[in-house]
């Protein structure tokens, strides 16, 4: 009987998957379709004027035949799961989102060009703080201790970037500042939730608010009134030699700075300690059930002061990434709830680095959207595409059903 | 066994009084009062570490230090103090003269700590209430700023109304606000299990985006002057003042509804059908459920009356303070809201006596800025360390070497679900 309760709601889902397949195929045509003058071209660009480059053409397509071409296919895609249904339907949703940003970015760009490898290049350059708050949760949360303080470690880190940084006019001492100040400040989360058992989102939201409270108190009294002590240096970027130079994706992926670098390296880095280590396996059993852990002779309470304290340190890192890359001095409050954006990405990624990575493209990608579009003359006020990462974690997290915790069980 | 006989052992011993369920005792008041007091210390601690006048009086002897350091204290205290209720003295005089220029100076400090203290006691409630019912409202500050967009649209778009309808209606417009803004985390939350930390962040950025668009200049909801603001709001919207006479008392009626919503809330949560559902949806939602109460749906009223709450403070501000609403700024303001249900145990009484505290602090801090040059950031820190000490009591009983407390005594409200229970 069960079974076939199961089987009708399964049924329900594909059809409304189907249905919403057919709905962006109509919002295509109807939204991306109007006001295109006939004839118009979209052209894409693929390098920036500063790489040197492989040269590849750019890609002129007839704009509104290109957009119809999308509707169809998404509407080809929509009868698909309607009539036969997809088995990958989820995999077959991303398709269709994607298809759905492309004909917006060929109708948006009509008449003009959108430089492709620009985008991808400050999509990557944008969701950076966001992947490092996103790694800090991840391995605070799979062994068991939420993190919600992500965005005071962050603060703690950039502020500590600027002031050491300045002070020893050298991006790495500042760099190592950072970190140790996202260390001092998971330290105090990991003593409360740990030691006195505070509950963990309390907790959290106090190392917030002493960081604000710290950081802006410390600005006010003296990165504001010396000048000196907020101009840290930055760091330069670093092309990888004959990597950078494939075309699209070369200059996108291989011409940054070193913390962009450390990120990719992290996400890696992390992925595999936390799965194909002793260490990770440990970690992730002091998460998913700290009980049976702890009867096979882990220290659970050090496993998860350890890996807390990294968390801290990966946060830091994102602070001074904001601070140290191109902006090069800290702002009260600059942080602008990245660590935030940074948990949802994690929740999307479903609490693993390499999906962690993922969604914070997918964020960094509408942020640098916003200021695409906004070079285009879009007809969005700019508020509203301001708005658009927010509204994509909310609408992220609705999606993800009642999986509040890496290790649910019914 | 033992534990359980040394249990009844105390139950006995207490007197009968004691052994009602009062949800504030003095023994109760003693953990908030030492977590204040030590957090002052900390307080005072920062603010003699980053003076310069401190390190120079130590170079010259060790003595001298110290009394530059007691010195700098007692001046950023003693400002922070007559910042917040005035000078003792001073008021007596200027009651005593008669001289309404001498009055207003004097009693300023206590009647601008009532009025900031207001928009707390509304916050405050709104999340104590969200913790009662096991939920995270971190959203205060977005939907204060919805409440105060619509109120200060009926406020400034209605013409021709009298008062006593003109009023009520800007104040249910704030609250409507409030309400849609924090129903709609709280409607994912029960359909889908989103937990409403984040939901209810990313709402304060969406509100505070909107406000922006709204706002700035050239906005639809722009006075048309060149400032980021909105129109004046006709006086009909006006909430009473206190001193109708003096611009410089801002004090109004506001604080007085706090205070009768703040009953109100009691009332709810402890004598009605509905508050007992919240609560018991708080303290455990699979027996909630059990007990046939219908658990997103209570999810949602409770996320909506807290929402209401938030958008009063938007809309009590406005109307009675600003008259209109300036482009919005995110200042933290909802977790301040966080630290007063902590330090009022989620209770109405102890959030308003907890506003009171933070409206002294806000008003202290600003004289503390401007006399002692004390950034007001201090206020931030003050309210993390406090809410560090009220969450771990552990340390201030560590510190003060106070006694344990009995098993089962003080039952802890369980702040929040579904994350962060291990």
């Amino acid at each position: 009987m069960s079974d076939l309760l199961v089987t009708a709601s399964k049924r329900r889902r594909a059809r409304t998957m189907g249905i919403a397949f057919l709905v962006f195929a109509v919002a295509i045509a109807g939204l991306f379709g109007r006001g295109i003058q006939p004839g118009q071209q979209t052209t894409f660009v693929f390098q920036t004027s500063r790489d040197e480059v492989v040269a590849v053409g750019d890609l002129a397509v007839a704009t509104r035949p290109a957009v119809y071409l999308t509707a169809l296919v998404t509407a080809f895609l929509g009868a698909w799961q309607l009539a036969r249904g997809f088995t990958r339907v989820d995999e077959v949703l991303g398709i269709v989102a994607g298809l759905f940003v492309v004909a917006f970015l060929t109708w948006a760009a009509r008449g003009q060009s959108m430089n492709v490898t620009g985008l991808l290049k400050s999509s990557l350059l944008r969701a950076v703080p966001i992947t490092l708050a996103a790694l800090s949760g991840v391995l605070c949360e799979r062994s068991g201790v939420v993190n919600i303080g992500i965005e005071g470690m962050m603060l703690m880190g950039a502020f500590l970037a600027a002031l050491i940084g300045s002070i020893s006019q050298n991006v790495w001492v500042g760099l190592m500042g950072a970190m140790a100040g996202g260390i001092v400040m998971a330290a105090l989360l990991a003593v409360l939730a740990i030691r006195y058992k505070v509950d963990q989102i309390v907790a959290g939201t106090a190392i917030n608010i002493l960081a604000t409270g710290l950081t802006s108190y410390l600005s006010s009294r003296y990165l504001q009134r010396n000048g000196a002590l907020n101009s840290p240096p930055t760091f330069r970027p670093l092309a990888l030699p004959g990597l950078s130079k494939i075309p699209i994706v070369g200059p996108a992926l291989f011409n940054h700075t070193f913390p962009v670098y450390l990120t990719l390296l992290l996400v890696i880095g992390i992925q595999f300690m936390l799965f194909y280590t002793r260490w990770g396996l440990r970690s992730r059993a002091v998460g998913e059930h700290p009980r049976a852990a702890d009867t096979l002779g882990i220290n659970v309470f050090l496993t998860r002061y350890v890996n807390v304290l990294l968390g801290g340190m990966v946060a830091g890192l994102g602070g001074a990434y904001l601070v140290l890359s191109s902006v090069a001095r800290f702002d009260e409050l600059m942080t602008a709830g990245k660590g935030f954006i940074g948990l949802a990405a994690m929740i999307f990624g479903k609490w693993v680095p390499a999906g962690a990575l993922g969604s914070s493209l997918i964020f960094g990608f509408a942020d640098s959207l916003q200021t695409k579009l906004a070079i285009l003359a879009v007809p969005i006020p700019s508020q509203f595409l301001l708005m658009a990462p927010y509204l994509v974690t909310m609408i992220v997290l609705a999606g993800v059903v009642g999986q509040p915790h890496p290790y649910s069980f019914s | 066994m033992d534990k359980n006989a040394a249990l009844e052992a105390a139950v006995e011993k207490r007197p009968a009084r004691q052994r009602r369920n009062r949800a504030w005792n003095w023994r109760g008041l003693l953990l908030p009062l030492l977590a204040i007091v030590t957090a002052l210390i900390i307080g005072a601690l920062v603010i003699v570490f980053t003076d310069e006048s401190v390190y120079a009086a130590f170079r010259e002897g060790v003595g001298r230090g110290f009394v530059q350091a007691f010195t700098v204290i007692g001046r950023a205290y003693g400002a922070f103090f007559t910042g917040a209720f005035g000078n003792p003295v001073q008021i007596v005089s200027a009651l005593a003269s008669g001289n309404p220029v001498k009055i207003t100076r004097a009693v300023y400090p206590i009647t601008e700590t009532l009025r900031i203290a207001t928009p707390y006691i509304f916050a405050g409630l709104a999340v104590a209430l969200g913790f009662q019912g096991g939920l995270f409202n971190i959203g205060a500050e977005g939907q204060y700023f919805i409440a105060g967009l619509l109120t200060v649209f009926v406020g400034y778009s209605i013409t021709g109304l009298p008062q006593v309808i003109h009023l009520p209606l800007a104040l249910l417009a704030g609250m409507a606000g409030g309400a849609l803004w924090a129903a709609i985390p709280g409607y994912l939350k029960g359909k889908t299990g989103a937990h409403e930390v984040i939901n209810t962040i990313m709402m304060n950025y969406i509100a505070f985006r909107l406000a922006e668009f709204l706002l700035d200049v050239g906005g639809p909801m722009a006075r048309g002057d060149g400032r980021p603001v909105s129109p004046e709001i006709q006086p009909t919207a006006y909430l009473p003042q206190f001193f109708p006479n003096s611009v410089a008392l801002r004090l109004h009626v506001g604080f007085l509804l706090a205070l009768v919503v703040a009953w109100i809330v009691w009332w709810l949560l402890y004598k009605t059908t509905l508050g007992y559902e919240i609560r018991t949806v708080g303290q455990n939602p699979h027996a909630a459920r059990y007990a046939g109460i219908d658990v997103p749906r209570t999810i949602l009223v409770t996320m909506a009356l807290s929402g209401t709450l938030a958008g009063l403070s938007g809309a009590t501000d406005i109307l009675g303070v600003l008259h209109f609403m300036p482009n919005a700024f995110y200042s933290g303001y909802g977790f301040d809201a966080i630290a007063l249900a902590l330090l009022g145990k989620s209770h109405p009484g102890g959030v308003v006596l907890a506003s009171l505290l933070f409206g002294a602090l806000r008003s202290g801090a600003r004289n503390m800025q401007g006399m002692a040059q004390v950034p007001i950031d201090i206020t931030s820190i003050l309210q993390g360390l406090i809410i560090v000490f009220i969450a771990a009591p552990e340390i201030i009983r560590m510190i003060y070497r106070l006694r344990q407390p009995v098993e089962g005594e003080g039952a802890a409200i369980s702040l929040t679900r579904g994350w962060g229970e291990r």
